[in-house]
């Protein structure tokens, strides 16, 4: 069987399709599936519905300083990474400058790093000058870990836009500010929002640089590393974590439905 | 509003002034330049300074700054260290070489029929890569555990009567549980090359008589290649540093080299010695990945 392009179109090629699939996904369904099981093990057959567990997550404070912790790491991440990318991939997308290959290597070099090189080094450099480990070190060590995603969201964002648009703009008038706002701005913000979300979904997960970083204020990841020792923690940790995958899965897809609209609207513009 | 500064810069000085503060030179660096710093001060130089302690010695707290390539013995030396670098290695690269291989259809699959669906697709298989890490290794605790779900599910079809214990907390299941973290970002570099053939190269070796098989192996694969091998450095390097799956489901057996890394980090252990431990595994690293490229170049040098 043949299909276009003379390319084989096999059968069993779906089927594998589809168990890859599933072997991505049904360990990550495991969770939500055993966080409304009416037993702390974890076994099949399951034991009856309950909401039992998660209702238990609102009495515990630790676990919501936690959750505030992480929000607030999120949101500064999300914040500066993002701030840091525009710039960074405004320059390279627009500009031929000496080291531009150079510049863009090292920022995205995080993607090709042990992470726990990352962190170690990170470490010894914030204790070595005397700063105490914080949440403030925390978010300035995801930052560099959250560049290189924030900038290849922004690069792809940038890379469609028409000069010309602008040139018209400063032709007519307008100011070098005026021009950013009023027309490169509504042109990439879908990048810039995308770019935000997918920083703050990272943050969220982030663990070893948090673990390493954070001292005595957990962010949520640090604090379910915590939990894990014990087994009666389980379930509890399962309910956690299963709103953390679903507000995950949300964020991406806005992300990525608001990524492919912009793309969409570049190649109209 | 970052993108600000470099905008309202360009104030004409002079003549000479006003034409490079114009250049795309100068505004390209301009802009880039609050990044670039911030990446030089919390990147390159923290690894600087990791290089730099790697070749000192600490006596309980003080640091002493002589040079000394005492740490690099001991970290290349010592039985233990040899093993965890050792079997860190070979579990990495046991992880990309699986990872790639069963990857590669699925990119395939998507770049040629993928249809209009194709970011679709990526996206769906990307998702779960997304979601907390430290999750998707603890549902594989709860898979392979000795009450977990892969026993308890063997037992009630009757397929075995007592739990197996050798399901968990060992290398086995650090491998497992890798490939299913880095699944698909191994997929993405092989989907972008593979998109990137021209489809009619393969039209026209079938035309000159190469059978599917043959055409795969003497086109598509070979044209396909740089994205294979940054599919697996995008495996092979992280996963060599990994610190959570081996500690959470690897056991004994499972221990890699993170472990040791952290240790001596923590508690005031040992920081020289953490250093030479990640600048070796760097290096090893880096020399085991170039040692793949070339290794893979030069096999699809030979098919062709």
């Amino acid at each position: 069987m043949s299909g276009r392009h003379g390319i084989a179109k096999s059968r069993w090629l779906p089927a594998y399709v589809g168990l890859y699939l599933a072997f991505l996904y049904l360990p990550i369904l495991l969770l939500p599936i055993f966080s409304f099981n009416n037993a702390a093990a974890t076994t099949f057959p399951l034991a009856g519905f309950t909401l039992k567990w998660y209702a238990s997550l609102w009495s515990n404070t630790v676990m919501l300083e936690a959750a505030r912790n992480s929000l607030f790491v999120g949101v500064c991440v999300a914040i500066l990474s993002t701030s840091l990318g525009i710039c960074a991939a405004r320059a390279i997308t627009r500009y031929r400058f000496r080291g531009r290959e150079a510049a863009n290597g090292l920022l995205m070099a995080p993607l090709f790093l042990p992470e726990i090189i990352v962190a170690v080094s990170l470490l010894m450099i914030i204790l070595q000058i005397g700063i105490e480990l914080s949440l403030a070190t925390v978010i300035f060590g995801q930052t560099v870990f959250c560049l290189p995603y924030a900038m290849s969201v922004l690069t792809s964002g940038f890379e469609g836009f028409d000069r010309s648009l602008e040139e018209a703009s400063l032709d007519l008038g307008e100011t070098a500010f005026g021009t950013f706002r009023r027309v490169t701005l509504p042109v990439v913000a879908p990048a810039i929002v995308s770019s935000l979300l997918v920083s703050f979904t990272i943050s969220l997960d982030e663990f070893i640089l948090a673990f390493f970083l954070s001292g005595t204020e957990p962010t949520l990841p640090v604090y379910i590393w915590g939990q894990l020792r014990f087994a009666a923690k389980l379930p509890g940790v399962l309910a956690l974590g299963s709103i953390m995958i679903a507000l995950s899965i949300t964020l991406l897809t806005v992300a990525e439905i608001i990524r492919r609209r912009a793309e969409r609207r570049i190649q109209g513009a | 509003m970052t993108a600000l500064p470099a905008s309202t810069i360009a104030e004409p000085d002079g003549p000479a002034r006003a034409r490079w503060a114009d250049s795309d030179e100068a505004k390209g660096l301009m802009l880039v330049s609050p990044t670039l710093l911030y990446a030089l001060a919390l990147l390159l130089l923290p690894i600087l300074i990791v290089f730099a302690y790697s070749f000192w010695s600490q006596d309980y707290l003080t640091i002493d700054r002589t040079f000394t390539l005492a740490n690099y013995r001991t970290a290349l030396g010592e039985p233990i260290y040899q093993d965890l670098l050792w079997r860190s290695l070979t579990i990495s690269l046991v992880v990309s070489v699986i990872t790639v291989t069963v990857s590669y259809p699925i990119a395939w699959f998507i770049s040629f029929h993928g249809g209009i669906h194709k970011n679709l697709w990526l996206f769906l298989i990307t998702v779960p890569c997304w979601t907390s890490y430290l999750l998707r290794v603890m549902s594989w605790k709860v898979i392979l555990g000795y009450q977990g779900v892969l026993n308890t599910g063997l037992m009630s079809t009757g397929l075995i009567d007592k739990p197996v214990t050798s399901l968990l907390y060992n290398s086995n299941a650090v491998v497992i549980t890798l490939v299913h973290s880095w699944a698909a970002f191994a997929i993405l570099p092989i989907f972008v090359s593979l998109e990137k053939i021209d489809r009619s190269l393969i039209e026209a070796a079938h035309d000159l008589g190469d059978n599917k098989f043959r055409s795969f192996l003497r086109v598509t694969l070979p044209l396909s290649l740089p994205g294979v091998i940054s599919a697996f450095l995008i495996v092979i390097i992280p996963t060599v540093g990994d610190y959570v799956t081996p500690k959470l489901v690897g056991g004994k057996d499972g221990v890699m080299i993170a472990t040791a890394i952290q240790a001596q980090f923590g508690k005031g252990a040992n920081w020289p010695l953490g250093a030479a431990l990640s600048v070796t595994t760097m290096v090893i690293v880096s020399a085991m990945a170039g040692a793949v490229v070339l290794a893979l170049k030069f096999f699809v040098r030979r098919i062709r």
